[in-house]
């Protein structure tokens, strides 16, 4: 919803906290998530999470969050989907070029980010979405990059390597934004599966 | 003939590797390391398949530019392509500089035209998000906006540094290119443009082309914070700036292109002026000399649309070149002999 999309960007501090809380639940329950098997909680999941982020932020489910480096506004509202800042086109006032009726995405974020803790990783450059994970839980994402790391896990995709290394600052403060851990494949090509 | 030899015939470079220090070895990068004051103009791009009206279309700037740029559908207006353009001058030996805006192609396609300018001889790209489509003359195209024009300067360094694409797949011969970016210092959210400059820079932009400036206090505000974050040793700032044709056109412009800013003591010169044309003129030449003195400026990029009649007028009478000869349009040397 548009109102509370823009609470959200006023209320970045709290949000912040409140994600990074999220993601450290989701890391803890790796464990019980490696159980069941993350093809399987694939799903429900990632129906919890587009409910609840599609209320506060308008969430497209892109699968790689990037919120805490966007100031909790999200950039797949951009019309452009920049994740990277602003267009050069932004009307006076701070309303969008193409819908001129909404306020930009990204002089939304830049005040977001103002308040955070983090907010100074709205500097680093973020990687192209990959959008073979459109639908699929970010949230998981986040948990098996970190689960991943700890078993010195890695994927085999070379893809996914050279895009981690050249947006190194990115991962290291997103991981989903460039994420190394193996998919299950529920996870990947949602919008084509059945 | 040999294949390499018709090459050559047509003007072709073969792979040549930049000089050490630079990225490209174009005449721009090297204007631009001299510490020189660098020019560049905005070529009108035709509606036609006839390369004659790209090579009338570059005469009037070639004098008195270090390089042309070819615009990428600008405005999401449909005319010939930037990589057709570039192609085309730099085979005749011009100076190009190859704009590729991220609304019309995805990554597949931009990092194959890459390569295929930089083999055509291309050495100069300038990294854009572009204008929405519904700006544009088929307000109904899809929009691509794959990646944005800093994901894109970060994935042709790694093309240039690393010698991969995006997929990790090896690179055999890497584009050698001098990467740029633009940025629009005079429009919302201004205090965080010098920011957003510094990412522009991070992610691999080694010059920089500004959107028109009008708005002098504004642009130097911009650039006190530039020079705060040490961004001007970084990088080149080549400001934008260009001839307004009256005030009505100044309205319309800032109405209707996305991203113009127009103060409007500005408009009202020119209302006041008996010859409109000509006293844009002299506004574009004021404004050259006055950001010339800025400190951490490197050159002036000239956008003249549909008056690049003025462009050698408006950099002639600014002395910006101070008796330099730019060298837009090198003497093309007889073919040389096989190395
Ligand atoms: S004005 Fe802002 S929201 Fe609109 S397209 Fe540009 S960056 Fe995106």
């Amino acid at each position: 919803m548009y109102r509370l999309r823009l609470w959200s960007v006023r209320h970045a501090r709290g949000l912040e906290r409140l994600y990074k809380w999220v993601e450290g639940t989701m890391v803890a329950l790796d464990p019980l998530f490696a159980r069941i098997g993350y093809a399987r909680v694939e799903r429900p999941v990632a129906v919890l999470e587009s409910g609840v982020k599609g209320l506060l932020f308008d969430c497209e489910m892109c699968g790689q969050c990037v919120l805490s480096s966007t100031g909790m506004s999200c950039p797949m509202n951009c019309p452009k989907q920049l994740r990277n800042g602003p267009c050069g086109g932004v009307r006076p006032g701070g309303f969008c070029e193409v819908k001129p009726w909404m306020r930009c995405v990204w002089v939304d974020a830049w005040d977001g980010a103002q308040r955070m803790r983090n907010g100074a990783w709205i500097s680093e450059v973020l990687p192209p979405v990959d959008r073979s994970l459109k639908g699929s839980s970010s949230w998981l994402r986040v948990a098996r990059e970190k689960a991943a790391e700890r078993r010195h896990s890695e994927t085999k995709s070379r893809a996914r390597r050279i895009v981690a290394k050249a947006f190194a600052g990115a991962r290291r403060n997103e991981p989903a934004s460039a994420p190394l851990a193996e998919e299950p494949p529920s996870a990947v090509n949602r919008e084509a599966q059945p | 003939m040999s294949a390499d030899a018709q090459g050559h015939q047509a003007g072709l470079n073969a792979y040549e590797a930049p000089p050490p220090g630079h990225s490209s070895g174009s005449r721009l990068e090297r204007v631009l390391r001299q510490g020189r004051f660098a020019v560049t103009a905005e070529l009108n791009p035709p509606d036609s398949a006839d390369p004659e009206d790209v090579f009338e279309a570059a005469r009037p700037l070639a004098e008195v530019v270090d390089a042309i740029n070819a615009t990428d559908a600008s405005g999401a207006n449909c005319h010939m392509s930037s990589i057709g353009i570039c192609s085309l001058l730099t085979r005749a030996g011009y100076g190009t500089i190859y704009q590729i805006s991220c609304r019309d192609r995805n990554r597949i396609a931009i990092q194959g035209d890459a390569l295929g300018a930089a083999a055509m001889g291309v050495r100069n790209v300038l990294c854009l998000t572009g204008d929405g489509v519904g700006v544009g003359d088929q307000p109904g195209a899809k929009p691509v906006f794959d990646l944005d024009s800093v994901s894109l300067l970060r994935a042709l360094k790694t093309m240039r540094d690393e010698g991969v694409f995006l997929s990790g797949r090896k690179i055999t011969r890497p584009p050698p290119l001098f990467l740029g970016a633009a940025e629009n210092p005079c429009v919302t959210p201004v205090e965080w443009r010098p920011d957003r400059l510094k990412k522009k820079i991070e992610a691999g932009a080694e010059y920089i082309q500004t959107n028109y400036i009008f708005d002098m206090p504004q642009f130097e505000a911009f650039m006190a914070r530039v020079r705060d974050l040490g961004l001007h040793e970084k990088v080149f700032i080549l400001a934008g700036v260009g001839p307004l044709a009256s005030a009505r056109a100044a309205r319309w412009m800032r109405s209707n292109v996305p991203g113009i800013h127009i103060p409007e003591h500005v408009i009202e010169r020119l209302e006041k002026a008996d010859k409109p044309g000509e006293e844009g003129k002299r506004l574009c030449v004021e404004l050259i000399q006055q950001i010339r003195e800025i400190k951490g400026i490197a050159g002036v990029h000239v956008m003249a649309y549909r008056r690049e009649h003025q462009v050698s007028e408006i950099i002639m009478e600014s002395g910006v070149l101070a008796g330099r000869r730019p060298v837009a349009r090198r003497q093309r040397a007889a073919a040389p002999a096989k190395a």
